[in-house]
């Protein structure tokens, strides 16, 4: 492939930390591996040898972002170079990811979260605060080595508000801090040094966000917060691996069967027979077969996945190991959202002990399975927890999903098949395969089965993560979690996050699963449970989230595209009492701009895009004075 | 045998190309289209089948000779049991599958599609989108006024996340300046719908240069160069493939452009002639866009097995020298 590629250098520094994610280059040539071993002469395969690494141009892209705080032409160029990636594209990729800058920023950056579950706890007061302190968003401050940034949900709404850091330099930091209610603790940590942390702490930190932690009957939490997330001995003592040992004297085709009679469905949003995929995955001829564990947890109010592999990564190693052997999958990927450097670390340890240990590798536990597995990391994009758009991001592309069909059972991740099942899915994978399908099928509802996450958050005394058989009511889980703060009454309920719908308190009593939702046309989406008080300004909220989409919208396909923007226009009328033309021409433009992302988007953030403002104004009147009630 | 030596009696000349055998026709599929039932190829879209049973379905992201990309949705029809709406550009006919293409879904999305880039894209040089509009009964103007343009190479600094909330006063448009960075041609981003086709013909589909790309996300998408570099420090070699390929005018011939700007562009006084480029022996088609005895702009048909409409810088853009200089044409101001 002839490129052109500008002539700008990058430091030496950044060269160093390119090196190190694509290995140094062999001569001078920087396109690819020179064949050294070849007698005599010496052939550049340059082309097709560069390009196949394509994959790793995210990679690459965060190695130069972190260094220095934001990706130079010199950097750009480099990288370009090195992958054999023509620079346009690779911008092009560079200017998709809202952690990535392509223009100068300063090498430590707050991105302060001021989505649905923030606000409700302070987030835009805090925003205000550094407003002040820090100049305006975006702008360097304290000569030039800070900002701060506005973000979407960081999935930390159990302990909110909350704030990303990211820090760039020789050993660059990315860290979370929650609940956060200064600016000057913001200003503290954009300047602190530390990086340690005690395996205490380690445990601690999760246990705060897991209420139920060391309660009898947990299945999927029994080990968040009790046992050592790290430790690998610590795993096996309590049970780990068993499943997978099961699973491999079993054979794919039996584990397949267990997992079909278990029931299981998918836990990010889809509900997906979780056995039919796999086994449509197994019987794709086409070589070879990956598994992408989807990790890539965006939606606003949602931090299941977060907890899980913070607290219990070697729980979702097993799931991925016995998943990969019932597809026959020789490859994976745990695509783990930028914005979880926790949760990305946690489960890049537990694969390097796994690996250690034998668990992962040519032979699995000793069997003839071979498979092995690495993290990847988004770079903030909403959008890619859709599964092609994922691919697209691993493969290094801008992540906009893929029309679908053909499927990724049969073209998934490089073209191949591909296993893609959320990381709460694949967390239940282990109890399926001890229980047995039968056994597991019993558990829950008829329609739902097994145990379910759900993230409790905004207006409840004890936000947090809360484990429960399918069957219990919204009321019983908005109980667990203590009820309304400060004894108010409840105004709205967001169930399943951004792309769900707000019910009223009249539905306290609909049961939490998927057929129980269904019927009164709401939905689990991927088991956000989000309360409003009554005094909450819920027009606020439907703002803000309709901007989360406007921003989150990939561009792709014209009807998310503008959609999303006339939405949040139209929207921005309707709060400030400013109609055009007559309220009921502005109810009918809404509806029509919803039934067309709805009906004519490419992928599910388009076709959702819409649901929870629509059903905000049918069951409230948001935008009228007052508090909220029907 | 014949008596004859060969060499006195050469076998006769022939008069065309000879044919290549002919291909193995695909087995075929039934489907119904609007309540009637249709044969289609297998491995076909439901485009090709609308086509060939003249239902006419407007398409804006969708060209012959590109990879569709099913963007733009214009194209969407109806199939029953799929719980949205299909692009017919890309979907595959399937055995007994039930296609609507004027329901009122389809309808619906159809207009909406077209509204949303009336409100927000200059359609004014995109042919054939009015007579879409009318029939469709799409009204762009009843998102509000439009919003005032971007300055030059703003909305190429814009990055992903967070934007400046609106107040729905004015309906946020991509208007912005003309890029105007060489003499062969124009790229009018206030005109563009994004259907890709540019990237398309740039990359894979036709030249493999990769000079362009989408950059951002969301509304603030748009095409660029690596950095937004003006063209000539691009990768760019001026094939001029994506002015022939983009729906909608915004990318542009200067002479093309300059005529417009001042008044007379004029295509009913214009006429159209092929003839082979006469540069080197691959032998492409032009079409040679004439007004006022001067070439105004070059491009190739479609169906050209050569071309199929793509062409490289000579051909596109070499015409200069069959024009008598100095005579204030507008080459002159070209130049």
């Amino acid at each position: 492939m002839d490129i052109r590629v500008s002539a700008d250098e990058p430091t030496s520094e950044e060269r160093a930390a390119i090196d190190a994610v694509l290995g140094a280059p062999t001569s001078s040539w920087t396109g690819g591996e020179r064949d050294t071993e070849g007698e005599g002469h010496t052939s550049l395969h340059a082309g097709r040898e560069a390009r196949s690494r394509r994959d790793l141009l995210l990679p690459a892209l965060h190695a130069a972002q972190s260094r220095v705080g934001w990706i130079t032409p010199g950097a750009l160029a480099t990288i370009c170079k090195r992958l054999t990636i023509p620079p346009a594209e690779a911008h092009g990729v560079a200017s998709f990811y809202h952690l990535f800058s392509t223009t100068p920023r300063p090498p430590a950056v707050a991105h302060v979260c001021d989505d649905i579950a923030c606000r409700t706890r302070g987030g835009e007061s805090i925003c205000a605060m550094l407003l002040r302190t820090l100049g305006p968003e975006g702008s360097p401050a304290r000569d030039g080595r800070m900002t701060w940034k506005r973000s979407p949900c960081l999935g930390l709404c159990e302990r909110a508000p909350a704030a990303l850091f990211t820090i760039a330099g020789e050993r660059p930091r990315t860290f979370t801090l929650a609940p956060v209610t200064k600016a000057s603790a913001i200003e503290a940590a954009l300047e602190s040094r530390e990086t340690e942390t005690s395996a205490r702490q380690r445990i601690e930190s999760v246990r705060r966000s897991v209420p139920q932690s060391g309660q009898p009957g947990l299945r999927l939490l029994r080990r968040v917060g009790q046992v050592d997330p790290e430790g690998l001995d610590a795993y096996r003592a309590s049970g780990g691996f068993e499943a997978l040992r099961r699973a491999l004297s079993i054979g794919p085709a039996k584990v397949i069967e267990e997992v079909i009679a278990s029931n299981l469905v998918g836990r990010g949003g889809a509900a997906f027979p979780t056995g039919r995929k796999w086994d449509a995955v197994l019987k794709a001829p086409a070589r070879p077969h990956y598994l992408v564990c989807n990790a890539d947890e965006s939606e606003p109010g949602t931090f299941k996945d977060r907890l899980l592999m913070e607290g219990d990564p070697f729980a979702v190693l097993e799931g991925i190991l016995i998943a990969a052997f019932a597809g026959g999958c020789e490859r994976g990927f745990v695509y783990v959202r930028g914005e979880y450097p926790l949760a990305a670390e946690r489960m890049e340890r537990a694969i390097a002990a796994a690996r250690a240990g034998r668990i992962l590798g040519p032979s699995v536990l000793d069997s003839d399975f071979a498979f092995d597995v690495e993290v990847r990391r988004g770079a903030g994009a909403y959008i890619c927890g859709e599964e092609t758009a994922l691919f697209n991001s691993i493969e290094g592309k801008r992540g906009e999903p893929r029309n679908k069909p053909p499927f990724p059972v049969h073209v998934g991740l490089f073209g191949k098949p591909t296993l893609v099942n959320n990381v709460e899915t694949l967390a239940n994978v282990p109890l399926v395969i001890l229980d047995g399908g039968a056994a597991f099928a019993k558990s829950g509802t008829a329609g739902s089965s097994g145990p379910k996450l759900f993230c409790v958050s905004g207006h409840v005394t004890r936000p947090g993560l809360y484990e429960v058989p399918f069957g219990k009511t919204l009321r019983d889980v908005v109980d667990l979690a203590g009820g309304v703060l400060g004894g108010r009454e409840i105004g709205a309920i967001l169930l399943g996050g951004a792309a769900g719908v707000f019910v009223g308190d009249d539905r306290l009593d609909v049961p939490l699963t998927f057929e129980g939702t269904r019927a009164i046309g709401a939905t689990l989406g991927s088991g956000v449970v989000m309360v409003f008080d009554h005094t909450t300004k819920l027009g606020d909220v439907l703002l803000r989230i309709a901007a989360f989409f406007r921003d989150e919208s990939c561009g792709q396909c014209v009807p998310c595209r503008v959609g999303t923007v006339r939405q949040e226009e139209l929207l921005q009328r309707l709060a400030a009492a400013r109609p055009l033309g007559s309220l009921a021409q502005e109810k009918t433009l809404l509806r029509e701009i919803g039934q067309a992302m709805r009906d004519a988007s490419i992928c599910g953030l388009g076709q959702t895009a819409s649901s929870a403002v629509e059903s905000a104004l049918a069951r409230f009147e948001p935008f009228s004075s007052g508090s909220t009630k029907r | 045998m014949s008596p004859d030596p060969i060499w006195f009696r050469p076998p006769p000349r022939p008069t065309r190309v000879p044919e290549a055998p002919p291909r193995k026709e695909p087995p075929s599929v039934e489907i119904t289209i609007d309540g009637v039932k249709r044969q289609a190829p297998e491995g076909s879209t439901i485009l090709e089948a609308c086509r060939a049973a003249a239902i006419e379905t407007p398409t804006l992201c969708y060209l012959e000779n590109l990879t569709p990309v099913n963007v733009c949705r214009v194209c969407v029809v109806e199939v029953v049991g799929s719980r949205v709406l299909v692009p017919a550009c890309s979907r595959k006919v399937e055995a007994g599958m039930t296609v609507l293409t004027d329901s009122e879904r389809v309808r619906l999305s159809r207009k909406m599609v077209l509204e949303f880039l009336g409100s927000s894209v200059d359609l004014s040089t995109a042919p054939g989108v009015e007579s879409m509009m009318k029939r469709y009964g799409a009204d762009p103007k009843r998102y509000g006024a439009p919003a005032p343009a971007a300055a030059a190479n703003a909305r190429d600094a814009r990055e992903p996340g967070h934007h400046h909330a609106p107040d729905g006063r004015a309906a946020e448009t991509v208007a912005q300046p003309v890029k105007i960075d060489n003499d062969l041609y124009v790229r009018d981003y206030g005109k563009c719908i994004l259907c890709y086709k540019c990237v398309e013909a740039c990359g894979t589909d036709a030249q493999n240069t990769f000079a362009i790309s989408v950059a951002g996300r969301g509304f603030d998408a748009r095409i660029s160069t690596e950095a937004n570099v003006p063209l000539p420090d691009s990768a760019c070699v001026y094939c001029g493939n994506c002015i022939g390929v983009c729906p909608t005018g915004a990318l542009m011939f200067k002479s093309e452009h300059d005529l417009r700007a001042a008044g007379e562009w004029n295509e009913s006084k214009q006429t159209k002639t092929d003839t082979i480029c006469p540069y080197c022996g691959v032998g492409c088609t032009l079409t040679l866009h004439v007004q006022d005895e001067h070439i105004v702009k070059v491009t190739s048909p479609m169906d050209r097995e050569i071309t199929h409409g793509h062409l490289c810088i000579k051909g596109r853009f070499g015409f200069d020298f069959v024009h008598p200089r100095g005579d204030g044409s507008p080459d002159d101001r070209v130049r």
